[in-house]
């Protein structure tokens, strides 16, 4: 019995140390910086976390919950307990916590580095991408892809060949949000794509999305993460997915999967990064990250990794190839001319006023 | 279960086809588990069956997928963080659960029912609302994110367990011993540890193992409270069996199920050990 | 244990006539002090966990619950709108008084970048107000009176009468809106309670098809669960320890081991499909959809449930005594008659137990229902986790979800207590 509490006392004192271990994080010399995982959170990794933590020692911790990153920082500011240093967000979402007060307000000229000739980081990025809160890194289309082998006769070209199953039958994969559905709707039902936005704004219009959606409901299945739907085209659980362009580049160019990219009516939006109000690191270490993370050469370094395009306008020039196969990553990028022609631009304004309207209605009607 | 001999050609059939089902039944239970075994040494990154694996091929065959469990820092930081919550929290719920349970049984004991009430409670309501609830407390005191929270919640968890095996255990336990073991002399502690224990162990320890198992599976409560640091296997797999499929998981499945198979050999010994003190013994 | 002892002849009272112990104290408060110490120690062992368990465990959700009730938007971030907008009669558009509360109230907003949040809280109800408050945000420095007229240039949204009535509306404190939302039903621009439009109905449908799943799945387990227990208990020990074991390893085993075994065979190109297109059942390019939607939820969730099933009702059989059925049989019963009459009303406690864990358990189920049920396959909770993580997460409507989760759980609970009594059961 002296055996026993013996072995009681050991195992206690083992877990307390194993518990003061846990709660011993107090460090500054790492960032937590959340992101959207797979692919991408490997270019970042690669293209900006490695040579950061080369150049400076400050070490770069990944959590893969950008999906939820809004919620999730709603909720650490609410409890007083915010843990993450820098989120990476859409462009739309990103305007939504700047008004509600839950990321800092960044000051561009002053965190932001120059173009290597001089021009201040406010003129260099694109034009109508810079927020109050927000750096944006990347502009990535979302569109769809198919799997060549289903389709050994024609190919789909337009939209509204989605929606044919007569002449292009088999699964379709689409993302679990109305956002880029709604509109791809309305495209495929007639409606211009100038006119997308002044139409879904209406309930007619919205009610004509839905019935649209309705048609192809019973071929679609639903993904949530950007790295399903390259999974779904390689294992034929769908024949065509919509996807976001790096992660089926990926798949052609590491994977060699032969998938294909359909660049009409491609949505295109801008990414980029915002930092929580109230966090628990250093705000010189996140200064430091952003001014080095979105610098020219950066933004032009992720591009040799993922087939996304660099928000900066004196990047461009400075993308080559891809890392690890030497394929040029020009062509490849949504921005370029041949697959710009018939490029939708997503607009956050529309979606930060009926988003939430609408995803309400898309979360009820997929329950269905 | 022998057929009577006073039973029908109808009744045989009968008791033929009842026992032909419950063997599909029994199919049904354990076919999953065992598939996902071979399916861990597959040759190729799909969870299925590739030709060569059919032909019973060795070349269909490869254990990369353990080379990349075990060879993972991630993986295995996971595996250890999930045996630092679920050994913590096993230890203190069971402590607190076993005296809790001594309570209980006591003949005086207050409200008893209200009590086992609320003490089984964390069974019964649904992990989504605890996760929440335990969430925003935690994140409050500042403590989200932190091993202390996750530990403090799957004691929780696992108290309920504790309580219930070893109530059950107490309810046929004989109170004779203590009073003879008291009126040999031996004082409160030394009658508790030396006679009330070990015979209570086999419940205690069942109890134990419940809340273990509780621990090490639990998913919903540490994917809100478990940071990057504190990542256990389970939100491991979680997030892999929603993104990228890989065989990695299966591999982690297969080590997980030999661990289920030692936990099961170590109950069943310490039910026949529990039999043979009580002066039972199996038929 | 008292003082009493047996030293005392029977009967031995004191000047008043009542009994006494050895040191003279009265026996009814001797025996009441300790009878009182006694349940003191009781307590006392019980007292750390339930204390444990009533800071960590109970109190957040009551904290949780009350939570779902509050509304503060905009009594916090407006403060000088709700003061000025009381006496409104919430006809035609308020005073000026109202539109320059409103003017300082958003010029403070901006200023501490508050005034996004109550934006957020009425762009829910009336979608567009959210650019309209933040657009005037950014212009309220360059605004001054007469406040009406210069809100109403910034935006016409300042002009909807429906608008003004909702901010009244949002002043109070306490809504139960949370929970009207919950059942589908909201407030229409007068403040009555209504239905909402049918497009946007979701909550009513998914409560009642986690309840009727759950049945579903209970009812299999049943039906599955009763012939294996059945053969269990009767076999001699050798076979039954056994056949136990595979009952044992799936309970054991971890629940995501279990879903993603589903996974392997229920997808398109899994273990299930392939052995029906090898036996030539189906085309191949016929191939059933098995998973991602009910049937997925449906047949995974009944394995992992099963054992919960089985292992009550076994502890049960084996407690019947086989010659019970024999007796029935030698008067003539037959073996349908015998089973009915005899044999299933003395199973009634173990299939109470394992009917009652299995539906709980089922009704409160996330995780299985998140990987394999796709859209149509999901559960309550799994609405719930979607409000509280997506990006328009509206965590109030969550926390009223699960605080009626919560209450029909305990309903189902008493209720099967008051008609079973759970005393009775025995969960092996």
């Amino acid at each position: 019995m002296i055996q026993t509490t013996k072995h009681c006392a050991l195992a206690l004192t083992v877990s307390a140390f194993a518990l003061t271990a846990g709660t011993a994080m107090a460090e500054t010399d790492s960032l937590t910086i959340v992101s959207w995982g797979g692919s991408y959170s490997d270019s970042q990794n690669r293209a900006y976390d490695q040579p950061f933590e080369e150049k400076t020692g400050i070490k770069i911790v990944h959590e893969d919950k950008a999906a939820q990153g809004l919620a999730g920082i709603r909720s650490q500011v609410e409890a007083g307990n915010v843990t993450w240093d820098l989120v990476d967000m859409l462009q739309s979402e990103a305007q939504r916590a700047c008004d509600e007060g839950l990321v800092m307000l960044i000051p561009h000229d002053e965190w932001l580095a120059d173009a290597p000739d001089g021009t201040p980081a406010s003129e260099d990025f694109i034009a109508g991408t810079l927020g109050d809160c927000f750096v944006p890194q990347i502009l990535y289309a979302t569109m769809f892809a198919y799997n060549n082998d289903a389709f050994p006769g024609d190919k789909p070209q337009t939209i509204a060949d989605i929606w044919d199953t007569q002449k292009f039958p088999g699964t379709r994969s689409l993302q679990n949000i109305p956002q880029k559905n709604l509109e791809w709707a309305l495209m495929a039902d007639g409606v211009d794509p100038d006119e997308v936005y002044t139409v879904l704004a209406t309930k007619e219009g919205q009610d004509r999305a839905f019935a649209k959606l309705d048609e192809l409901r019973d071929n679609i299945i639903w993904w949530s993460e950007g790295a399903q739907p390259p999974q779904m085209l390689a294992d034929e659980e769908a024949v065509i997915a919509t996807a976001y362009n790096g992660r089926i580049f990926n798949a052609q160019v590491n994977e060699n999967q032969p998938f294909t990219i359909m660049w009409d009516g491609q949505m295109f939006e801008v990414d980029g990064w915002v930092v929580p109000v109230d966090n628990d690191a250093d705000v010189e270490a996140i200064k430091e990250y952003l001014n080095f993370a979105t610098d020219s050469q950066r933004l032009a370094d992720q591009a040799k990794y993922i087939a996304y395009a660099p928000a900066r306008t004196s990047s461009v020039p400075l993308v080559t190839t891809h890392a690890d196969t030497g394929v040029d990553m020009k062509p490849h990028m949504p921005t370029s001319p041949e697959n710009f022609q018939n490029a939708v631009q997503f607009d956050p304004k529309f979606w930060a006023d009926y988003g939430d309207a609408l995803e309400e209605r898309f979360s009820a009607w997929l329950a269905q | 279960m022998a057929i009577p001999n006073y039973a029908g050609t109808g009744e045989r059939t009968w008791i033929w086809t009842y026992r032909f089902i419950c063997a599909l039944i029994f199919l049904f239970l354990i076919f999953p588990i065992i598939v996902i075994i071979p399916l861990s040494f597959n040759a190729e990154p799909y969870f299925t069956f590739t030709n060569a694996m059919m032909a019973l091929d060795p070349e269909g065959y490869s254990t990369r997928w353990y080379d990349a469990l075990f060879g993972s820092s991630e993986w295995m930081a996971s595996i250890r963080n999930s045996f630092i919550i679920s050994i913590s929290s096993t230890v203190i719920a069971t402590t607190l659960g076993t005296l809790a349970a001594l309570g209980l049984s006591r003949r005086d004991m207050p409200a008893r029912n209200l009590i086992t009430a609320l003490l089984i409670s964390p069974m019964i309501v649904p992990l989504i609302i605890t996760a929440a609830a335990l969430f925003s407390f935690y994140a409050r005191l500042d403590l989200a994110n932190t091993f202390f929270a996750i530990i403090m919640s799957h004691v929780v968890l696992g108290t309920p367990f504790v309580v219930i095996t070893v109530t059950a255990a107490l309810s046929s336990f004989d109170e004779q011993l203590i009073r003879a073991s008291r009126s040999m002399g031996a004082g409160k502690f030394r009658t508790f540890f030396q006679v009330v224990l070990p015979l209570l162990l086999p419940g205690v320890i069942a109890g134990g193992l419940f809340a273990f198992i509780t621990s090490l599976d639990e998913v919903v409560v540490v994917l809100f409270l478990a940071g990057p640091e504190q990542t256990p296997i389970t939100v491991r797999m979680f997030s892999g069996l929603r993104e990228e499929i890989s065989p990695t998981i299966l591999a982690l499945a297969t080590v997980l199920v030999a661990l289920s198979i030692v936990l099961l050999t170590v109950m069943e010994l310490i039910r026949r050990r529990g039999e043979k003190l009580r002066g039972l013994t199996p038929g | 244990m008292t003082d009493a002892t047996m030293g005392n002849p029977p009967g031995n009272t004191d000047g008043d006539g009542e009994l006494t112990t050895a040191d003279g104290k009265p026996l009814a408060v001797a025996l009441h002090r300790s009878h009182r110490q006694a349940r003191r120690h009781a307590f006392l062992l019980v007292a750390p966990l339930l204390a444990f368990l009533v800071i960590t465990f109970l109190i957040p959700i009551a904290t949780m619950m009350t939570r779902s009730v509050q509304n503060y938007e905009v009594a916090d971030y407006l403060p000088n709108t709700t003061a000025a907008i009381e006496t409104w009669d919430a006809k035609g558009l308020p005073d000026e008084a109202v539109f320059a509360a409103m003017g300082e109230d958003v010029r403070i907003g901006a200023e501490n970048r508050t005034i996004g949040r109550v934006a957020a809280r009425i762009n829910r109800e009336i979608p567009g107000t959210r650019s309209q408050m933040m657009g005037t945000a950014r212009n309220i420095a360059e605004m001054g009176p007469p406040w009406r007229e210069a809100f109403i240039a910034q935006h016409e949204g300042w002009g909807n009468e429906e608008f003004w009535r909702l901010v009244k509306r949002e002043t109070r404190t306490l809504t139960p809106i949370y929970y009207l939302l919950s059942f589908d039903f909201e407030y229409n621009s007068y403040g009555e309670i209504v239905e909402r439009a049918p497009e946007y109905q979701v909550y009513r449908l998914m409560f009642i098809r986690t309840a009727w799943m759950s049945i579903l799945i209970t009812a299999l387990c049943i039906v599955l669960g009763y012939p294996v227990a059945h053969i269990l208990a009767n076999l001699p020990l050798r076979y039954s320890n056994l056949l136990m074991i595979l009952v044992l390893l799936p309970f054991w085993t971890s629940l995501l081991v279990r879903t993603s075994a589903w996974i392997v065979l229920l997808q398109q190109q899994g273990v299930v499909n392939d052995t029906l297109v090898w036996l030539g059942i189906i085309a191949d390019d016929g191939r059933i959809r098995l998973i991602y939607n009910q049937i997925g939820t449906i047949v995974a969730m009944t394995h992992i449930l099963l054992p919960f099933m089985i292992l009550p009702l076994y502890s049960v059989m084996k407690t019947v005594p086989p010659s019970y059925m024999r007796a029935a049989r030698s008067m003539g019963a037959g073996p349908l008659r015998s089973f009915i009459s005899i044999y299933l009303p003395l199973t009634v406690p173990g299939l109470a137990a394992g009917v009652l864990l299995v539906f709980i358990l089922a009704i409160g189920y996330y995780i299985t229902p998140a990987l394999v049920g796709g859209d149509t396959g999901i559960f309550i909770s799994n609405l719930i986790a979607g409000n509280m993580q997506g990006s328009t997460a509206e965590l109030k409507l969550a926390l009223a979800l699960s605080t009626i989760l919560l209450v029909a759980v305990l309903i189902i609970y008493w209720l099967f207590n008051k008609l079973v009594g759970v005393d009775r059961l025995k969960f092996g």
